[in-house]
């Protein structure tokens, strides 16, 4: 133990299971937790959809509401989650010195005016003219910014006052990754006390499914668990809406305040597997190994397996191979969230550590069961194209 | 070995290898040569069509092999040639580089050709059923690739053989300033002895331009392009979109020396403050970019009478200018009035996610061979900005520390210090 040790002291959780740490605990360790699923609005691709959001309990200024779209608003309304859980919403020096890490994607086109501009396309062969008269005119002239990618951290500065330093990370499950692991860094080294640190994912927009899609990853075809998704219709991808963010601190910083701490976050480690070359698999255990699991008893791995077949079926095999580890896939009931599902991931691991319990098996055919009190946590993100990211968390004493 | 830290014990980080390429050129000697002459790399837009464009004109890099192969394409060209320079002049192995990623690069979508090209392949349905069908049956991942914000770093990191996860982030026109600190960082922490640092940006499409162009940020006078970008300047009227790269081998001193590398300098401080006033403006008084200065002076262990030049962000915009100006004289006082400053966007252009590689690397040159490169189109000062801008032609100075600014939409403000001599 020590005073530059990182602690978690705050969560904002929001997925198509609800709002908040408690309505997650919940719904994930009731024995029938199903999921929400919506099959019908991008059919033959389903989604877990948002749930209901009171955007002002998080956002109070409208303006600010208006000046995003969906994406934006999510992330910003989770990152108060977090910095209300973790009482440092209403202390304005605390958040003037607050770094911040986000992990982002890119925010909602406007699908009208590009449908437009695909359907007049037809009858043009002057399409690049076409895009000019068209963007010129039907663009609204802030979507650019409810769009851009650093933006969602913009608006978490200007509606939380989170000052102190502000990045934001591209690249997928990877960002959410590198988020974490760069913000536990700063912390360990003493060049942050506390930082912000997430991601947010709105997939509810047809070019947010394209994303995947394009690369054929998305499962068609009625929903199955994350597990059972080999074989069937499509690559095995149910994406959902959600986003995870964490309050990270170094201990000396959280005791001094008296805040609450939930869990400890350990090593977190990552790679950039040459997935053609090299067995994913084998990999996965490699970066099993530099994870310094504890040595005894069972290990619960909150994973973030995406159901894509390749990288789903490596890390099952990983997993399996070490006797110790039992693992949830949680994207069977929140769907694959993305940037956020690390961060997502390494809070579910916090929460079960927090919460001194394990959850029950999310596909009881395929996760084993678990008992005992988990000390440790193991949290994983395996892209569902490329990058690797595990983090161990343990209980804060 | 005091020698090898820092004033605050943390190793030194030094800069062995260095890659740019512009609007003016590949490479640091044709873009040095360029920039200390006084051209412009600004030019009438060919890459697409300008009917209906209230600006015309750009710095795009119109002269590599993917420069009308959409942005993804262009930007992996874009930094993979920055890259290979900066990683040959280290004397390092380019396919083997050994250290850590840190990718500025601009987020990513769909390029409108390829979304065309998807719906005129579809037979039926919406606009969206079509785009799915084609989609979902494509014979390569090559559309789906520059779909993903990761795979530039990771086609990069596969080609240098860079370690562990690269990162790609973005702080908009902060971002290539972002790049060099996250590589700074992560070598005064010990996690590495060296790190690939690249800003690079080649997304000048038609649909970039009309975004920045709605937001009233683009200068629109066209007429003669190469005078349009006119920072510091009373009849300034927003920046120059425009396209490049730059890349820096970041190593920890001891290293570098151990290696026998050549120093090109010293990356000695690095400092940054968000703001939290509005999307697009800095709040009035100018303080997140003061304390973004006063940050990387502190970080750099220098006082306020420690820059010798300012390169400055400069984009030509009225707001940024003003406020730029604002925030330097309130850090330094009447000692700014007697400082260089010069923006090399009044030659290149706002190269946007690479603008804070770009000019960081011309930082470092105009230390080494003791030249400022001007500011040029100063042809009608700003009596409100009283600054020595350098104007319209370069000035030969002994330069040992630069500070180089970087500030961005969503309030995100950094700012580098360097030096040409370990302190």
């Amino acid at each position: 133990m020590s005073a530059h040790d990182v602690v978690i002291t705050g969560i904002g959780l929001v997925s198509s299971l609800g709002e908040g740490t408690d309505a997650h605990w919940q719904k994930l360790t009731a024995t029938d937790a199903a999921p929400t699923v919506d099959a019908e609005r991008y059919s033959p691709y389903s989604v877990h959809p948002l749930p209901e959001i009171d955007w002002g309990l998080q956002i109070a200024k409208r303006g600010d509401q208006r000046q995003m779209e969906t994406w934006q608003r999510l992330g910003t309304y989770t990152a108060g989650l977090a910095l209300d859980d973790a009482g440092i919403k209403t202390d304005e020096a605390l958040c003037a010195t607050m770094d911040m890490v986000v992990a982002a994607g890119g925010g909602e086109r406007d699908g009208t005016v590009d449908n437009a501009i695909l359907e007049a396309s037809e009858t043009r062969n002057d399409r690049d003219v076409l895009l000019n008269e068209k963007l010129t005119t039907e663009l609204r002239p802030t979507l650019f910014l409810a769009q851009l990618s650093n933006l969602l951290a913009g608006n978490i500065s200007i509606v939380h006052k989170v000052t102190g330093s502000s990045r934001t990370f591209m690249g997928e499950e990877g960002a959410g990754v590198s988020a974490v692991d760069t913000a536990a860094a700063r912390i360990r080294s003493g060049q942050s006390t506390h930082v912000l640190v997430g991601g947010a994912f709105q997939t509810e927009h047809p070019d947010m499914l394209l994303g995947y899609e394009l690369g054929g990853y998305l499962h068609r075809g009625p929903w199955k668990p994350v597990w059972q998704r080999e074989g069937g219709e499509g690559g095995g991808v149910v994406s959902g809406s959600g986003a995870a963010f964490l309050v990270l601190e170094s201990r000396e910083h959280a005791e001094a305040r008296g805040a609450r701490i939930y869990a400890t976050l350990g090593p977190v480690v990552s790679d950039l597997t040459r997935r053609r070359k090299q067995d994913l698999g084998e990999a996965i255990a490699g970066l099993l190994d530099k994870t310094n699991l504890p040595a005894n008893g069972q290990l619960l791995a909150m994973s973030g397996a995406s159901g894509a077949h390749a990288a789903t079926k490596a890390e099952k095999a990983a997993l399996e191979r070490n006797p110790q580890l039992v693992a949830r896939a949680f994207g069977t009931l929140t769907g694959h969230m993305k940037e956020a599902q690390f961060p997502f991931a390494v809070a579910l691991a916090a929460l079960a550590v927090n919460r001194k319990a394990g959850y029950p098996a999310f596909d009881a055919a395929n996760e084993k069961a678990y008992e005992g009190t988990p000390r440790s946590v193991l949290a994983t993100a395996i892209g569902y194209h490329y990058f690797e990211g595990l983090a161990l968390v343990g209980a804060p004493d | 070995m005091a020698k090898y830290n820092d004033h605050l014990g943390r190793p030194i980080v030094a800069v062995t290898g260095i890659g740019v390429v512009t609007s003016l050129g590949v490479g640091k000697a044709d873009n040095w040569a360029a920039l200390t002459s006084g051209r412009s790399g600004i030019h009438k837009i060919t890459r697409f069509p300008v009917e209906h464009l209230n600006t015309t004109i750009a710095g795009t890099v119109d002269f590599l092999p993917s420069s009308n192969k959409g942005a993804s394409a262009l930007t992996f060209e874009l930094a993979e040639r920055s890259g290979r320079e900066a990683i040959a002049e280290a004397g390092l192995d380019t396919e083997n580089f050994g250290g850590p990623l840190f990718l500025a690069s601009p987020p990513v979508e769909l390029d409108w050709h390829d979304r065309f090209a998807l719906y005129l392949d579809g037979k039926e349905g919406s606009a969206t059923d079509r785009l799915f069908t084609v989609a979902r049956n494509l014979p390569s991942l090559d559309i789906f690739e520059t779909s993903q914000f990761g795979s530039i770093a990771a086609r990069l990191a596969d080609e240098f053989g860079t370690r562990g996860l690269p990162i790609t982030l973005s702080t908009a026109c902060a971002s290539g300033a972002t790049a060099i600190q996250l590589g700074v960082e992560a070598i005064r922490r010990g996690e590495c002895e060296r790190a690939l640092s690249i800003g690079a940006d080649g997304s000048a499409t038609a649909e970039a331009l009309i975004r920045f162009s709605l937001l009233s940020a683009l200068s629109t006078q066209n007429d003669v392009p190469e005078k349009a970008s006119k920072p510091f300047s009373k009849d300034r009227d927003g920046f120059v979109l425009a396209e490049g790269s730059a890349a820096l081998v970041l190593e920890s001193l001891e290293s570098a020396v151990a290696r026998g590398a050549t120093v090109l300098g010293i990356l000695q401080g690095c400092g940054e403050k968000s703001d939290d006033f509005h999307r697009t403006r800095s709040k009035p008084d100018g303080s997140p970019a003061i304390g973004a200065v006063r940050a990387a002076l502190a970080d750099a262990g220098l006082g306020e009478d420690g820059i010798d030049y300012v390169n400055a962000h400069g984009t030509s915009t009225p707001e940024n200018d003003k406020m730029e100006h604002l925030s330097l004289s309130t850090v330094f006082g009447e000692r700014m009035r007697a400082t260089p400053i010069s923006s090399n966007k009044s030659m290149i252009g706002h190269t946007l996610s690479a603008a804070g590689a770009i000019e960081a690397a011309f930082s470092l040159l105009t230390m080494r061979e003791g030249v400022i490169p001007p500011t040029i189109n100063y042809d009608n000062a700003d009596p409100a900005i009283e600054l020595d801008v350098v104007p319209n032609k370069k000035r030969e100075a002994q330069v040992s520390t630069v500070l180089s600014n970087s500030f961005g939409f969503g309030g995100q403000n950094t700012c580098l210090v360097m030096a040409r001599e370990p302190v």
